[in-house]
């Protein structure tokens, strides 16, 4: 802990000392970005576009999880539904995230709808693909006892099933999430009315470093927050179990 | 030394497997069980004995319904309440020992009162501990335990002994025949151990090699605890006597 306050107190000195030396609009120090940062919370424009970014984040995520994990699980399962299956996802895998973007809004408009399925489609793959190793990796031998002892299905799912792609829903969830912060602000930028992404757009244009580097390090803190007081608070209950070892 | 087959009663365990395939990694359809008929009376215990790899196993899955792909029959006892104890615990490592013996139990009975059992096998004070805390045997107990808990109509057992140190089995042993003694359940439980099987068992059928089938069948009328060491050691002799005589 006393490492990373160091390790960031250094690179907030660093970055003053060349704020000062540099003296440019291009390069605010720390204390102008703070100055702008707490104006626009004062002001409710950054909790607003924060909001804004923050639901299509979870809208889109919840989407790529669920579906995702069905047809990864289905893949993983059934041979032949993944023979069928696996061109698609290689394909999806390997379309860029600009491309499907630009899709969607040309086919679908520029929409909520739009913003968020480009999104989710650009992340559900990735969920498929961890999810089919989960599904190919579960114990045959704790399916055949959940089948001797005739367990209803929604305990079988609950206790045997989840718990055995728990790592790999962990596993993809993480790394989905932080792919799809990255992927929501260039649906922003591109075409979204409000957002981080349309914030950061607007101040580019404008060359307001100021702005870019505020929102940047508000969108920072808040994925550091996410990570510290959920997912890792989540991992730790769903793997307690693993630090009991005989 | 042998018995003959017979039928009827309902409560019975009537198992009949005319053949039993599977296919070989070059393709080739291999026969792992071909004619083999059994039948346990209610409450009995029997015990299936035959070399490694000859099929054992292969029929409890059966019995279990695990392995529907055969063609034959297979009479399940009672209210077919099924308890397994299977050759590796089988244990869900993320729920403690209580939890893993609770998951079985029918809504109805989610709340039993399970310690006379967790007491009889030893559990009671792992019962918040998880797998990954326990020794083979101990994991063994739980898995018995929660075949138990169900109040099983038919118990299957497949080598719920092995890699176990002798002294660890012969407690179980020990626990075994305390639990299948004081109720009424049908057991069949796969060894290939003669002595095991006839310090616990009442009826023992003994397996050829593939393809699998009865070769020969022994009722044993001595009451379980009046089963001494001598009376072990003659009758391992008997048996595997009249086992070479088949032989020849």
């Amino acid at each position: 802990m006393l490492a990373r306050v160091l390790s960031l107190s250094a690179l907030i000195a660093i970055w003053f000392v060349a704020a000062a030396v540099a003296h440019s609009r291009l390069l605010p120090g720390p204390l102008a970005v703070a100055g702008g940062l707490l104006a626009d919370i004062r002001s409710g424009e950054l909790p607003f576009e924060l909001g804004c970014t923050l639901a299509r984040v979870v809208a889109a995520f919840a989407i790529a999880l669920v579906l995702g994990s069905i047809i990864g699980f289905l893949m993983g399962r059934s041979n032949r539904f993944n023979r069928y299956a696996d061109p698609w996802l290689i394909i999806l895998i390997n379309l860029p995230a600009l491309v499907t973007i630009i899709f969607a809004y040309m086919w679908i408009g520029l929409n909520e709808t739009a913003a968020i399925l480009a999104v989710a489609l650009n992340k559900l793959p990735n969920m498929a693909v961890v999810m089919r190793e989960g599904a190919r990796a579960l114990d045959p031998r704790l399916d055949d006892m959940a089948s001797a002892f005739r367990l209803p299905v929604m305990t079988r799912i609950r206790h045997v099933l989840v718990p055995q792609l728990a790592p790999y829903l962990a596993a993809g969830a993480r790394s989905g999430l932080s792919i799809i912060w990255k992927i929501v602000l260039v649906v922003e930028l591109i075409g979204r009315p409000n957002g981080v992404g349309f914030v950061m757009g607007t101040a580019f244009s404008l060359f307001d470093m100021t702005k870019l580097l505020s929102y940047a390090i508000s969108f920072i803190v808040i994925m550091l927050v996410i990570e510290h007081l959920v997912v890792q608070p989540l991992e730790q209950h769903a793997f307690r179990w693993r630090k009991q070892r005989a | 030394m042998n018995s003959t087959h017979s039928g009827g009663e309902n409560n019975a365990l009537e198992l009949r497997i005319d053949r039993k395939t599977y296919v070989n990694a070059d393709g080739v359809a291999v026969d792992v069980i071909r004619g083999l008929q059994l039948r346990l009376g209610a409450g009995e215990f029997g015990a299936l004995i035959g070399p490694s790899g000859c099929g054992k196993t292969t029929v409890l899955r059966i019995v279990a319904g695990l392995d529907t792909a055969f063609d034959g029959e297979c009479r399940w006892p009672g209210e077919r309440r099924l308890g397994v104890v299977f050759q590796e615990p089988c244990l869900l490592p993320w729920r403690t020992v209580d939890d893993n013996i609770r998951l079985v139990l029918p809504p109805d009975r989610a709340k039993a009162d399970l310690t006379d059992l967790i007491g009889t096998l030893g559990l009671a004070s792992h019962r918040a501990h998880y797998p990954g805390e326990l020794s083979l045997g101990l994991a063994r107990r739980v898995a018995i335990a929660r075949a138990f808990a169900i109040n099983p109509d038919l118990l299957l057992l497949d080598e719920p002994f092995v890699s176990l140190d002798e002294a660890v089995a012969a407690r179980l042993r020990e626990e075994l025949k305390a639990l299948t003694g004081s109720r009424n359940v049908t057991t069949l439980m796969v060894t290939h151990d003669l002595d095991e099987a006839v310090q616990l068992a009442d009826h023992l059928f003994f397996l050829s090699d593939r393809p699998a089938r009865v070769v020969l069948e022994h009722r044993l009328t001595v009451a379980r605890a009046l089963r001494t060491d001598a009376f072990v050691r003659a009758t391992t002799d008997e048996l595997r006597a009249a086992l070479s005589r088949l032989d020849r």
